[in-house]
């Protein structure tokens, strides 16, 4: 992982817990949470909100050429998750077999490991996506 | 608001350069279009530097000075313009703007990347931050892997194929060998497409665009006095440019980017022109799909028949809409900062009727679209002749 560990840390509510944001001015949720709504400007009034975890799949894919950090884990799924609440997000999608992902398949957030530093270094945690069983 | 006009064009051969670094590319393609200009070096009033990530790439920054320097411009003001992939497109419209202002009279705009000093994984994490850092490139989503999103919900939608897709990159293949410019001069089959290795499923590596080292340059000058300096001045019709959220989870679609339908709505009513007067059009395909979904955004196509209209060879050379006679991004190579210049080449030369083997007869009224990341940006210029 190339990038310092602090930017890692300062995003830990939306990758540990799912908290985004919804604004009190017109009930758009969003994640990951931000300052300024897109609707309200001025007018914000911006709480954390937490989301559900389940959603279902909108699209995806699987990336063979990974960036600085993630060859030791490639190939992995990606997909990007319509949230309940409104928010698209995209994630890692653990536990799937091989060619039954589509779209329109329901997910949910689980937590796990993304990422370590070599063998002694710090471990970087983050939200993933699996199958909701049927 | 004054008119513009392009004066001059140079362009560096594209590729993998191994012999040249950043100063010999922008001095290669820089001397070709000072000279195409038939300017002197002291006419120059100020230049813009187009180019995305030299500090990641070979460690340097502060291009544009370097620019300006290397092409013996002495001591005028030089800006470098950051937009992603969009750098150039973006610098060559700050160029036009500072020129309609009719603060600057002769402006240089150059675009440059030199991407192949490093090794894959590293230039793979610098076109990442093109993206949104902290969403998207932090859980190792990679620029093929968000137009892979953008290709797949595409398919799903429209029934578009991985076929109909692979057909883009074979019409970029097919124009690329007549360029001497080009990166690539070996023609490809569908099934070539279809059997290359797999980058971010369903894009394969005849889907995406490669790694290049490049430079383009254009010279800018105010209409009324462009015919001094060329006999053929091009016109700048319009140079329109929008923007949106830099994560592509937080548009509200997949299958179309918001920025170019509004940059090409506004150029199209900038330069009083519509689709059915545009001839030669280059638009950014860093993926085949992303040919598809700007020929849908700019209105040459409904929203989900490009694909079907690609296949049947609808955008080929010299059909009723040329697209992406260069070769592409796909063909012709992408060194980011430098393709939205070497766009705005390629459409002047075609409407100069300089552009050989690749000439689109009739070529009358150009046009160029160049994204930055995966839709944050996008720039569009319109061009004509002004002789």
């Amino acid at each position: 992982m190339e990038k310092p560990s602090a930017s890692m840390w300062r995003r830990i509510k939306s990758r540990y817990n799912l908290v985004g944001s919804i604004c009190k001015t017109c009930n758009t949720v969003y994640f990951p949470s931000r300052t300024v709504c897109r609707k309200c400007g001025r007018n914000t009034k911006m709480e954390d909100s937490t989301l559900s975890g389940l959603g279902e799949v909108y699209s995806f894919t699987k990336i063979y050429t990974p960036p600085e950090g993630f060859k030791d884990v490639a190939p992995y799924n990606i997909v990007a998750v319509k949230m309940k609440e409104g928010p698209i997000v995209e994630g890692h999608l653990v536990n799937a077999s091989k060619d039954n992902i589509k779209i329109g398949m329901k997910v949910k957030a689980i937590f796990r490991k993304m990422l370590t530093e070599g063998d002694e270094g710090l471990i970087f945690y983050h939200f993933k996506f699996e199958p909701i069983s049927v | 608001m004054r008119k513009v006009a392009i004066i001059g064009v140079g362009l560096s051969k594209f590729g993998e350069r191994w012999e040249l670094g950043l100063k010999e590319l922008m001095a290669e393609a820089g001397l070709m279009a000072i000279q195409d200009a038939n300017i002197s070096s002291h006419q120059v009033d100020a230049i813009y530097g187009g180019t995305m990530s030299p500090g990641r790439f070979v460690g340097q920054e502060h291009v544009a000075a370097l620019l300006a320097d290397q092409l013996g411009f002495h001591n005028i003001p030089a800006t470098r313009v950051e937009n992603a992939c969009a750098s150039g497109g973006t610098a060559l419209r700050q160029g036009f703007i500072s020129v309609a202002s009719g603060i600057h009279d002769i402006v240089v705009v150059g675009g440059v990347e030199k991407m192949t000093d490093v090794p894959l994984s590293d230039a793979t994490t610098a076109l990442g931050g093109a993206g949104d850092q902290e969403l998207e490139l932090s859980q190792g989503i990679t620029f093929p892997g968000l137009y892979a999103l953008m290709a797949r919900r595409h398919m799903h939608e429209y029934g578009t194929t991985e076929e109909q897709l692979a057909s883009v990159a074979v019409k970029n293949h097919d124009n690329a060998y007549k360029n001497p410019f080009a990166q690539f001069h070996k023609r490809i089959t569908i099934d070539e497409v279809m059997k290359s290795k797999v980058v971010a499923d369903p894009l394969k590596v005849l889907d995406s665009s490669p790694i290049s080292d490049g430079a383009a340059v254009a010279v800018l000058a105010p209409l009324e006095i462009a015919r001094k300096f060329n006999e053929v001045p091009i016109e700048i019709l319009a140079s329109t440019q929008a923007s949106d959220s830099l994560s592509l989870s937080e548009r509200s679609s997949f299958t179309e980017i918001k920025a170019t339908q509004i940059a090409a709505k506004k150029a199209f009513e900038q330069a009083k022109v519509s689709q059915k007067d545009i001839n030669v059009l280059e638009v950014h395909d860093c993926f085949t799909i992303a040919e598809i979904i700007a020929l849908e955004d700019m209105g040459f196509f409904k929203k989900g028949e490009a694909a079907k209209a690609t296949a049947n060879g609808e955008t080929v050379l010299n059909s009723k809409l040329s697209v992406n006679t260069s070769g592409g991004l796909k063909g012709c190579g992408h060194p980011v900062g430098a393709t939205g210049v070497k766009q705005a080449v390629e459409i002047v030369w075609q409407l100069r009727g300089q552009a050989k083997d690749r000439q689109v007869s009739n070529a009358n009224i150009g046009m160029t679209h160049n994204v930055g990341g995966s839709g944050a940006t996008s720039v569009i210029h319109i061009m004509k002749r002004a002789d």
